[in-house]
């Protein structure tokens, strides 16, 4: 017991950073504590001594695996403490092996191996992985057969409807088949989905060879469909859909955006009993007619997205809403003009809590209807309507004053009395989006922080913000969304503000809001340790301080950073101490060269997204990045140092690659068959031919534009 | 006929036969004729229908009983006989025989020919079916055909005729058929032997009687006469003969499951499903082919009546025979006097010897048959009426008809001054500036306008040429064509030959460009299958019975899985319904090695169709959930595949 002890307390003293113990045995009557951490390397040479190694075959074989298993539950959040936990002895590893229900591989090869590792997995999400083969496929069916029942092939090319068929046919507990954008696939693959007969959730979007025959053996096979998604799926016409909805009875959700249907399905469609979910997105084929001749009624619809509906107007709306009573949600984005029969055919439907109508032209007397026909609106999406007046919108918020959600970006007629009615009225929000309202002044944001304590996301961005008004919503405590991107007038004191009140926040976008400096940006580190995503963009101003600080946010995944006087140094130490990066932006970092690309390379093995542009990184720097075996996306755009060679060599190297974008003039530098190797690996090559783009100062240039916009 | 008897004074048709004039030209000398008769020569060329003057001499035309007898004194007229159809019949289900309906028979002067399929028997249940049945009779003429009735029948007899070498072609034995080879299907085309006076009858006359419309067509145009009877003809030959194609199907598909039988022996309980499959399906053809038959019941009846001789003209009518007047009314008397009938015709007809046989078939039948066909009364009513009262419909139209060569010239519109001929005349017009100035002017370049714009339009209906056809106007039901491209198309259709051969099934033929197009468009690659095999020429028909039927899937073609294969993997895609569980996998570890190690399955290439029905065959390991249909269809699955554009597939087990 004792030995045990002082084994977790030499590895909590070894373990210089982060480690996490968790005492999960207090009062339990085997009150051992468990202790590990997530520094595989470090609990190895804990146990490297002879002694140690003896206590812990002892001590950890007599945990028993639920009590295992009740650990490994709460390490889900980081998949690097699973890692670290296997690695603890070999009944760790084992009930590790046995626990894992989810498996994001990130190369398709290795799956077998991986499959053998993991028996129980249950969800296998293959979206990282470019290439995934039918053999994997059928290992895949082999080995997971009766407890796989989620598999995501959404971002995967180069099966066949064999391996599908291998999968659908062995896996009987297979519930789940995300197909999206394998474009290649046809009925046939169509079929062998068809053979999952337990098949609930099916998305197919833009599987552009799929017929009415495919989808019909699909409705036929999978009569337990529950979500079907058929998002551009351009084969299928009302036949299929028709079929679908007479076989699939339980259907839930059903998504027929872009696909070339017309009204005569509806009916059939609308009869569905349990439909809830039913998003017609641009469907050209439907049309005012058509929908005024559908009689079908659907209780159970409940979100219905018409966006795009570009032939359907008023009339067809108010037919297909009076025949709907139960929707709660609706949107009918860059459709046709909201006018007042329009907004009163909103009258019929009781429960009505969501309007979306992005792109759409308002009237006044529309808005005023509308305000008039729904009895609680939560969320009301205006983005991009022109014709959106103060007198409309305050009609609104007074009606509605319990309103949640308020999208009126790029409402640019409404002034500072839309403002004070929605401050006043709805102090309830908790989204908020003004971008681009460039009517309003600085004192009409300032009432946001004042009087909606409640927000949690905010988009100002492009406005006439001021510190002042950043003060003010300093005050929205549970604040984890701010972008105030291209705001001219914020400074370092408003971000210290917002840095003491808002503790909870977890993504800030300052792109081109160019009076921040490093002490805005060293304020925030400090004041939001939760923070994620950081948009730094082109505020010159920030230096490797900022980095500096911001290294200390050990959640950061995203970071921008276009355009900063960083260097390598500063690019090192967020690397070492941001070790979830996920996404970095160095555009134009003319300092950071193969040293800062060393560091991340070592450390930043999370590392999927990088644009490399107009940094000082050669051969050798982007070699070393190629062993971060998770990077997936590339853009190295006019890089002095980068030879042909030196890029082939990084593209074979990187074998998770999924998409480079590369100058044009590479294309005939690098050797033909090294780009149809990496491209038969599942990466896709973008190759683009802009000009070398000299430092124009873009900030004085964006001050410029912004300026005479203003006037 | 029937108005004859009871009108004597009425003009009927007659066919004169005349000596073939030596000096003059055939026409001039049969209006003088009947000129002398008549009165004058314009009476006389109205009254023509037509002259016959290649195969032999002769006119027909209509005449009054006076008027016929004035003739028959005429010198040069050798006989006036009153234009009359003759029809043949198939008997009913369960009746083994044919007969022919006809009161009359040409001796001495004139040739039979008959074409008539012997009975067959091919069904299990000892169902004895005669199939019918090609007469064609040539009176005295040997070139005056009943094209009326031949047209219909010719087709009916293809099809069946077609239908029965298939059915000898492919019973073999040990098909639970009832045994019946070859010999018992005898199809008989004899023609009489030829009578002096007229040599070789029939086809390679009218050839040459109509020679001048068929410079291209190999297959004879074939003259509508007018000198035949208004027989009614309500049966519908295409049905009949779309009937009898579907039965064909149906006996391939009981012949490939028969053949999966004996492919797949030693299977009792497969057997025994597959067994009522084949019963069921027998039945079911069974059935078809009776009411198939049915069909014919009233033309039967019809042709009886149009059959019995007006009694108002016995000198007129050669070799009536006696008991043929007393037959007027009472049906059943008529059938059952045909028997007696049966053997004056069958010792007229000189037969050879192995028609006697036959001809014992036929009086049996008809004795059976007259007993079995009910015949109601008001249906006689309703035939005479219809003659009597010159039912046309109301006088709001004019009725036009153009003559079969107008229908089939090629061009309607010619140049007056080079004769070069148009289909339209916009291209006329166009044509016609070439040849002078003054066709360039606008009025010459316009669109003739109807002058008839100004005055109350006449409703122009058309009349088929063709006799006898519902669309002619001497019929009792007429129904007017509404324009002439009706009229062109109605003719093509119902009246010629059919040309035109689908490029893609070689089977379907059309006598209309346009209605080829139709077909190709959906034909072949386009069908639409289900899994249990039934195929379906458009899609929604195949999603109408998807839907309809639990379990019934759309069947995938083979060829499209292939093509949608293409990974950078193809030979997974050669890994057809072969992957299944039993496939053992390698897996070295080594990512490299995942290609190699799959166990690829032989590719089947004889596999034509990718279902995922034919998964069910295999044994996932007790995954197989799905429900089975009474008929185990997964068995095998497209034994239902019909018209033989795949062979049949050998279960997935034993591939």
């Amino acid at each position: 017991m004792t030995k045990s002890r002082d084994l977790c307390r030499r590895i909590d003293r070894s373990d210089g950073f982060a480690t996490l113990t968790l005492d999960l045995f207090s009062g339990s009557p085997n009150p051992n504590p468990c202790s590990y951490s997530r520094s595989a390397k470090r609990v190895r040479v804990s146990c490297a001594s002879p002694a140690a190694e003896e206590n812990r075959s002892s001590l950890f074989d007599s945990l028993s695996e639920e009590v295992l298993f009740l650990i490994l539950d709460r390490l889900d959040s980081d998949p690097l403490d699973k890692k670290s936990f296997s690695l603890v002895c070999r009944s760790f590893y084992a009930a590790e092996s046995r626990h894992r229900r989810a498996l994001t591989p990130l190369r398709s090869g290795l799956l077998p191996a991986a499959l053998a590792r993991y028996p129980s997995v249950s969800r296998l999400d293959l979206s990282l992985c470019p290439s995934v083969t039918d053999a994997a496929l059928a290992s895949v069916g082999g080995a997971l057969r009766s407890s796989l029942r989620s598999i995501d092939l959404s971002r995967s090319r180069g099966f066949s409807y064999a391996g599908i068929e291998s999968v659908a046919v062995n896996c009987a507990a297979l519930v789940e088949i995300n197909l999206s954008n394998a474009t290649d696939l046809s009925d046939a693959a169509a079929a062998a989905i068809g053979r999952a007969r337990n098949l609930e959730k099916l998305w197919l979007a833009r599987c552009k060879m799929v017929t009415d025959m495919g989808i019909g053996c699909i409705a036929v096979g999978c009569q337990k469909l529950r979500l079907l998604c058929l998002k551009w799926c351009l084969g299928i016409s009302d036949l299929g859909v028709g079929l679908v909805a007479v076989k699939c009875k339980q259907l839930r959700s059903l998504d027929l955006s872009f696909v070339p249907i017309t009204e005569k399905c509806l009916p059939a469609v609308l009869q569905l009993p349990h439909l809830e979910d039913l998003a017609l997105v641009g469907c050209l084929g439907i049309d005012d007619e058509g929908l005024m001749s559908v009689k079908q009624e659907s209780k159970s619809l409940q979100v219905l997205d018409m966006s795009n509906c570009q032939h359907v107007n008023h009339a067809g709306f108010s037919s297909l809403l009076s025949k709907t009573p139960g929707l709660r949600q609706i949107s009918l984005a860059y459709c046709c003009k909201v006018t007042h029969s329009l907004a009163s055919s909103l009258q019929k439907i009781y429960n009505l809590q969501s309007i979306k109508l992005d792109g759409c032209e308002v009237t006044t007397s529309g808005m005023k209807t509308m305000a008039n026909s729904c009895r609680t609106l939560g969320e009301l999406s205006l983005s991009k309507c022109s014709g959106v007046t103060d007198e409309g919108l305050s009609f609104i918020v007074t009606k509605h004053k319990g309103l949640v959600k308020l999208d009126a970006t790029c409402c640019r007629n409404i002034t500072d009395l839309s403002l004070a009615s929605i401050t006043s009225s709805c102090t309830s929000l908790t989204n908020l989006s003004m971008e681009s309202c460039n009517l309003v002044s600085r004192e009409g944001f300032r009432l946001i922080g004042q009087r909606c304590h409640l927000l949690e996301e905010l988009d100002l961005t492009d406005n006439d913000l001021d510190d002042e008004g950043l003060r003010a919503i300093s005050g929205c405590h549970n604040l984890s969304v701010l972008k105030i991107g291209i705001c001219l007038k914020i400074s370092d004191e408003g971000l210290i503000h917002v840095a003491k009140g808002c503790p909870n926040l977890q993504e800030l976008d300052l792109y081109r809001s160019v009076g921040i400096t490093d002490i805005g940006v060293m304020a925030i580190a400090r004041g939001c340790p939760l923070l994620q995503i950081i948009n730094l963009s082109y505020c010159t101003e920030v230096t490797d301080y900022s980095l500096r600080s911001l290294s200390k946010c050990s959640n950061l995944n995203t970071l921008e950073i276009r355009g900063c006087q960083v260097s390598s140094s500063g690019l090192a130490i967020i690397a070492v101490g941001c070790r979830k990066l996920t996404k970095l932006d160095i555009k134009k970092c003319y300092f950071v060269d193969d040293a800062g690309m060393l560091l991340l390379a070592r450390f930043s093995q999370n590392l999927r997204q990088i644009n490399l542009s107009y940094c000082s990184v050669t051969d050798v720097g982007l070699l070393a990045l190629a062993s971060v075996s998770c990077l997936q996306n590339m853009t190295i755009l006019h890089s002095g140092g980068l030879t042909a060679n030196g890029l082939a060599a990084v593209l074979v190297a990187c074998g998770g690659l999924t998409k480079v974008k590369l100058h044009s003039s590479f294309k005939p530098l690098v050797p033909k068959p090294i780009l149809e190797h990496v491209e038969a690996r599942g990466c896709v090559f973008q190759w683009r031919d802009k000009p070398f783009q000299v430092e124009l100062e873009p900030s004085e240039v964006w001050k410029q534009q912004s300026q005479e916009m203003h006037v | 006929m029937a108005e004859a008897t009871t009108k004597p004074e009425e003009a009927t048709v007659q066919i004169v036969y005349v000596e073939r004039p030596e000096t003059e030209e055939p026409e001039t000398f049969h209006i003088r004729t009947l000129a002398a008769v008549l009165g004058s020569e314009e009476a006389a060329k109205d009254a023509v229908i037509y002259h016959y003057k290649h195969a032999s001499s002769g006119f027909s035309a209509k005449l009054t009983q006076s008027q016929v007898e004035q003739l028959s004194r005429q010198p040069g007229v050798l006989q006036v006989i009153p234009s009359r159809t003759y029809n043949l019949h198939g008997s009913r289900a369960g009746v083994m025989g044919l007969w022919i309906e006809g009161d009359e028979l040409p001796r001495g002067r004139g040739g039979c020919g008959i074409y008539f399929a012997a009975p067959i028997s091919f069904d299990p249940f000892c169902l004895l079916e005669d199939l019918v049945l090609e007469k064609w009779f040539s009176t005295d003429s040997g070139a005056k055909m009943d094209f009326k009735l031949r047209r219909p029948l010719e087709a009916s007899s293809n099809a069946s005729l077609s239908m029965m070498s298939e059915i000898s072609r492919n019973l073999k034995p040990g098909l639970p058929f009832v045994p019946c080879d070859s010999t018992n299907i005898c199809y008989v085309a004899r023609q009489e032997q030829s009578f002096s006076e007229f040599p070789p009858p029939q086809v390679t006359q009218s050839h040459g009687l109509y020679a001048r419309e068929q410079k291209t067509e190999t297959k004879k145009q074939l003259e509508p006469s007018s000198a035949v009877n208004d027989l009614v003809m309500d049966w519908n030959p295409r049905l009949m003969l779309s009937n009898l194609s579907f039965l064909e199907q149906k006996i391939h598909q009981v012949q490939d499951i028969v053949r999966s039988i004996i492919s797949q022996e030693g299977r009792a309980n497969e057997l025994a499903a597959q067994q009522q499959l084949v019963t069921a399906d027998l039945t079911y053809i069974i059935i078809q082919l009776i009411s198939t038959a049915g069909t014919l019941l009233p033309n039967i009846k019809n042709a009886l009546l149009s059959a019995t001789p007006p009694v108002g003209q016995p000198g007129v009518v050669a070799n009536l025979p006696e008991n043929a007047s007393q037959k007027q009314h009472e049906v059943l008397p008529v059938e059952l006097a045909k028997a007696s009938e049966y053997d004056e015709l069958i010792k007229d007809l000189n037969c050879g010897g192995e028609g006697d046989e036959l001809i014992k078939c036929l009086n049996n039948s008809v004795a059976e048959a007259s007993d079995s066909i009910p015949i109601e009364d008001h249906d006689i009513k309703d035939y005479d009426d219809g003659m009597d009262g010159e039912n046309l419909p109301p006088g709001s139209y004019e009725v036009l008809q153009l003559e079969k060569e107008e229908i089939l010239a090629p061009h309607t519109h010619f140049c007056l001054i080079c004769g070069k001929g148009f289909k339209r005349d916009a291209n006329l017009r166009m044509h016609m500036r070439g040849h002078g100035d003054e066709y360039k002017t606008p009025a010459a370049l316009a669109k003739p306008s109807k002058e008839a714009s100004s005055e109350p339009a006449i409703i122009r209906r058309y009349s088929c040429p063709f006799v006898g056809c519902k669309r002619n106007k001497e019929h009792k039901k007429f129904q007017p064509l509404k324009t002439i491209l009706c009229v062109k198309n109605h003719y093509k259709r119902s009246h010629c030959d059919k040309s035109y051969t689908c490029s893609r099934c070689k089977t379907k033929k059309f006598s209309v460009i346009a209605d080829l197009k139709t077909h190709e468009k959906h034909c072949g690659r386009d069908k639409w299958i289900c899994s249990c095999g039934t195929t379906f020429s458009r899609k929604d028909k195949l999603f109408g019975h998807v839907a309809l039927f639990q379990g019934h899937t759309p069947a995938i073609h083979m060829d499209d899985a292939k093509v949608s294969g293409t990974s950078d993997h193809a030979q997974f895609s050669e890994t057809t319904n072969g992957m299944v569980a039993d496939m053992a996998y390698n897996f070295s570890g080594n990512a490299s090695d995942d290609t190699q190690s799959l166990d690829i399955k032989d590719v089947d290439d004889g596999q034509g169709y990718f279902s995922p029905m034919n998964f069910d065959a295999c044994n996932f390991g007790g995954l197989d959930e799905f429900p089975r249909s009474a008929y185990d269809v997964s068995e095998s699955p497209f034994s239902f595949l019909s018209t033989g554009t795949c062979s049949f597939i050998p279960r997935n087990g034993e591939n």
